[in-house]
Order: C-alpha cells, then structure tokens, then sequence
C-alpha cells in the first residue's frame, strides 16, 4: 500500500470521501482529481441564490487550506481518460498516468440534452456547474424572456428566481405534472399554484417542438402546441444522466449508473462509486435506485471511506433532499414513490403543510413545504427504524411521535417495526 | 471587516476578518474552521453549522428564527445558545464576535 486512494470528480461525493478518508485516520495518500478548475464548491446555490445575484461568489465546499492541511493531495482541472482495472492505474488527459490500491469514482451526473434541429443555438443552456451557473447569470442580465424545458427542481428553481428578478418565465413540461420523479401529486400541484401567482407561465403535457434563431443565437421556441414564445434565454432542464463512461469503458458493471454493493464496491474490489453515479440496492426500499441529492452523495462518500479503512458496515443512511422554490422551503424524507394513504398536516392555503406516505401501515416519507419540524421528526423516525401508523399521525403530535421513538429506541416495540 | 472568533472543541482559536453581509458558517469554512459541516450550503436544512454564541453575544443577536429553531432540534447537544451559523449574517455590530464549535454535528 503505498499509491493510496485516488478520487475521481471534486463534487460533494469525492470532497466528502477525501475528508472522511483523513478524519478516519487514513495515513496513505489521498489524490483528488477534478476536471473543473475551481476551489469545489456547493452545487444546490447554483439555481437559487446564485443567479441573482451578479456579485455572487461560489460558496467553496471546503476553505482552500482545508486540502494542505489535511494532506489531501487536490489536482483541479485533471480530467482522467481511461481506467486501466488490472494495473490500478489511470490516463490523465494530455498525458500521465496516475496509479491507485482504491480508485472512488465520484464523477456525478450531467445535464441530458435535447436532440432536436437549433439545441445547439448559443442561449440554448443547461445548469450543472459553477461555469454554467455563470453563463446563466450573465445571460440572463440581458434577457426580458426566458423559458425553461422541464419541470423538475432546478429548472423551477431558476423559473423562481428568474421571475423574482422581473423576467418573463415560461416553464414546458411534457408530463401532465410538474416535479414527477420527486414528489406526489398535491405538492406538485401546489408548486404550481404558487409559481403560477407569482407570474410565471406553466405549459403541462407541452414540450418545444423547434426553436428559432437569429445570427446563430436564440430568439423563440415554438411548443407542440404551435405557440411561439419569444425568448433570448432557453435553460434545459430534463434530467441528468451518470457519468459511467470511464467504468463502461474499463469493464465495469454498468446499468442506469455503476452498479455497487451495499459497501459502494463496483464489481472491481478495489474500485468504489459514490454520488449520482452509483447505482445501489437500497436498505429502504429494497430495489436498486440511483438518487440525485447531496445527503446521497455525502453519506456514500462516509461509507466508502469506511470500507477502504475495513470497517465497512452495509448503507443505511435515512435519505432526505430539499428544495427552495420562491417562498416555498420544500423538505423531502424517505422515499414516497409507491405510497396507497396519504396523511395532510397543516393548510395548503397558509403555504405550510406536510404530507405522511404511508404503504398500509408502514411511513414511506414525508413531503414538507415550510413544516421543518415534520421534516426533522421523519428524519428522527426513520433514522430509529420507527415507523408510526396513520392514526398516530392524525390523533397525535410532534411531542407524541417525539415520545412514541423515545420509546422505541428503549424497548425496540412501539408502532410497527421498519 | 468584522473580527470573528471561533473556539473548537479542543480549545483552537481561529481569529477571523470576516466581510459584512456575509454569514458566520461561510467564514468557518472559508477559513477550514474544523467541526463546521454545513452541509447544505446555508439552506437552513442541514443543521451541520450548528455553534455556540458566547454569553455575552446572546442578547445582541436575538432568538433563532422560526426554521433555524425548528432545525436545531436535529443537532447534537443543543444549548439556549445555540445557533446555526449559517442564519447569522456578519455585520459591524458583531465586531469581536465569539463562537464555540459543537464536539460533533448531528
Ligand atoms: C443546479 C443544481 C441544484 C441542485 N440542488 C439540490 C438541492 O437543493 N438539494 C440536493 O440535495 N441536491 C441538489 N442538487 C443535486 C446535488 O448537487 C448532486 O446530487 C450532487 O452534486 C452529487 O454529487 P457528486 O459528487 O456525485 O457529483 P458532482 O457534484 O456532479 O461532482 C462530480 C464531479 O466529477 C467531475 N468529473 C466527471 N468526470 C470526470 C473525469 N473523467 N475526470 C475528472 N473529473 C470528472 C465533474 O466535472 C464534477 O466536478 C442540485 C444539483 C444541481 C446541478
Ligand atoms: S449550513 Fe445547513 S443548516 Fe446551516
């Protein structure tokens, strides 16, 4: 053992790896390679607050003295060409070969594009990093109309935050709702309800059908419905895809993300993958799922760690996710796709409410819109393996659910059992 | 500039020049203050900033607002002086502020 752990991607997966490694004493080196040249810096920023404001700074993951210090050996703008499995070692771009004993592939996801005639117009953008980030500000500046493909978080996000800044937003959505990978219907619904009063247009079952252009930049999008919206400003926001590339190409198992076990182990022993890339059978729901989210990315990266230092105990990390769309702080717990009963707590009209998941009796999740405690309390009971019933959910409160896990966690039988 | 000073668990001092209109978290991790987390960034939803406000800063910077309080009932060892750093903005009145860091967050 003398190569070390070698880190592949500086996002929130591969940072936190690297911090972990050092924090559980690791004593080999640690090499961080990312292909962006930037201090690593928080992603969620990009869509909200970092667009408004044209003096903003990205807000650094970690300090610059926090790599030296912590003998973290980070190399920015190092993109790595190949993986060569049998001789733990890497290609570096433009030349150079690294060599690994654990290779962590925490290369993320990237925006999907549209394969459609005037895509590649410039104006046509997507959102992913710091450099994106930047030219949508700047465009944005200059922009009175802008329309957004997709209506999912970050494209609702940057909607929000457009309109706010007094643009004309219009968001197309293909499905008959908004936010469909990531929350039920009612929150949906209430999305929508808000951004539409604040302005904003919302086009369902619509996608774009061609754009129109002017001395190569973009001026109007023309929906399936045949309407023309004018727009300077066109921001892609339909999905992201993992970056599986480089472990495709070394022989890796490969799917919708890299296949791992519950220890982040591909199907090389010696190579991991973290983050939006890896792919896992989770303890939550039991089948495989691929997840998007900075608590994802952070508790995998702890676990890897674990495993490279041999303590390696199985994934069981309560998934949790947010959002801030206009004046609406949207908290997500567990996993609610696949939910039959659905308890409302609080008022839709107030704009503070949280919805239970339930599957029979057992708690799937909980929705929150500007309800943190419920957030907090679902974060607390599937933590503790606690699952309340629905009636404990409608006759009770946060203090007696505070108390109901108190008790669980004391005779392991209170409620039923995750 | 405002001079912010954070003690961690094992009594370092970090003295800081911190930029008004800034947060407390952001200097903490700019500086690689260590037990700061902050892992959502200062979206209030993490509560990985969570500090201890020095007695005598309790009075100038008020209660917690209504999420902050909420979140803080997810961090490990909560005081009446708790805060999460992120939801304290750095302004010249904070001249010679002292915070204390957590022994862990969460
Ligand atoms: C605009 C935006 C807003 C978001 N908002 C939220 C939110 O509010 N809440 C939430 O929980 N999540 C949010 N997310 C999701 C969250 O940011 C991601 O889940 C998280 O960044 C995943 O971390 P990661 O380290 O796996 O990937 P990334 O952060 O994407 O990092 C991967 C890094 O690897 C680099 N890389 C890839 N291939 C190579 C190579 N061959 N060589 C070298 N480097 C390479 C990439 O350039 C990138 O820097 C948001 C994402 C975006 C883009
Ligand atoms: S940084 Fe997440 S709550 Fe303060």
């Amino acid at each position: 053992m003398k190569n070390g752990v070698v880190i592949i991607g500086a996002g929130h997966a591969g940072v936190q790896a690297a911090a972990s490694l050092r924090e559980l004493g690791y004593d080999q080196p640690v090499i961080l390679l990312s292909d962006e040249p930037e201090l690593p810096y928080h992603k969620p920023p990009l869509s909200k607050m970092f667009i408004k404001d044209a003096e903003g700074k990205a807000q650094p993951l970690r300090g610059e003295a926090f790599y030296a210090g912590s003998a973290i050996d980070f190399r920015p703008g190092v993109r790595i060409e190949r993986i060569d499995v049998c001789r733990r070692s890497l290609e570096v771009a433009g030349g150079g070969v690294t060599n690994f004993d654990n290779l962590i592939l925490a290369t993320g996801s990237r925006p999907r594009t549209l394969a459609l005639p005037g895509a590649d117009l410039s104006g046509v953008l997507s959102l992913r990093s710091l450099a994106d980030a930047r030219l949508i500000r700047d465009l944005s500046a200059q922009s009175e109309d802008v329309v957004i493909l997709g209506g999912g978080f970050i494209g609702l996000e940057i909607a929000a935050t457009l309109r706010a800044g007094g643009r004309t937003v219009s968001v197309l959505e293909a499905a008959d709702r908004l936010l469909g990978r990531a929350v039920g219907p009612m929150v949906a619904a209430h999305v929508r309800r808000r951004l539409e009063a604040t302005g904003a247009r919302i086009l369902l079952g619509t996608t774009v059908a061609s754009f129109e252009g002017k001395n190569g930049h973009v001026s109007a999008i023309i929906t399936s419905s045949g309407e023309r919206l004018p727009a300077r400003m066109v921001v892609v926001g339909i999905g992201a895809l993992p970056n599986v590339e480089l472990a495709q190409a070394a022989g890796l198992t490969v799917g919708n993300g890299i296949h791992v076990d519950h220890q982040m182990r591909s199907s090389a022993q010696e190579i991991l993958a973290i983050g939006d890339v890896a792919s896992y059978h989770h303890w939550f729901t039991g089948s495989r799922v691929r997840l998007e989210s900075v608590q994802n990315a952070t508790d995998q990266a702890r676990l890897a760690a674990r495993t490279i230092m041999g303590q390696g105990d199985a994934f069981s990390a309560v998934p949790w996710f947010w959002s801030d769309i206009d004046d609406m702080k949207l908290q997500m717990v567990g996993l609610t796709a696949g939910g039959d009963s659905h308890v409302l707590l609080g008022s839709l009209p107030d704009n503070k409410f949280s919805i239970y998941h339930f599957a029979g009796q057992r708690l799937l999740g909980i929705e929150s819109v500007n309800r943190p405690s419920d957030h907090i309390l679902g974060r607390k009971m599937l933590a503790a393996r606690f699952s309340p019933t629905p009636r404990m959910v409608i006759e009770g409160s946060n203090t007696s659910l505070n108390t109901a896990i108190a008790d669980h966690l004391k005779q392991g039988r209170a409620g039923a059992v995750l | 500039m405002t001079k912010l000073t954070f003690i961690t668990h094992n009594g370092t001092h970090f003295q800081i020049n911190a930029a008004d209109g800034s947060t407390v978290m952001e200097n903490a991790v700019r500086n690689a203050v260590p037990g700061i987390e902050a892992e959502c960034g200062g979206s209030c939803t993490c509560a990985t900033c969570h500090i201890y406000l020095d007695e005598a800063w309790v009075a100038e910077l008020g209660e917690p607002g209504e999420t902050e309080a909420d979140m803080l009932d997810f961090a490990y060892d909560v005081q009446p002086n708790s805060r999460l750093s992120c939801q304290i903005k750095v302004r010249a009145e904070l001249d010679g502020l002292v915070v204390r860091v957590p022994e862990r967050q969460g």
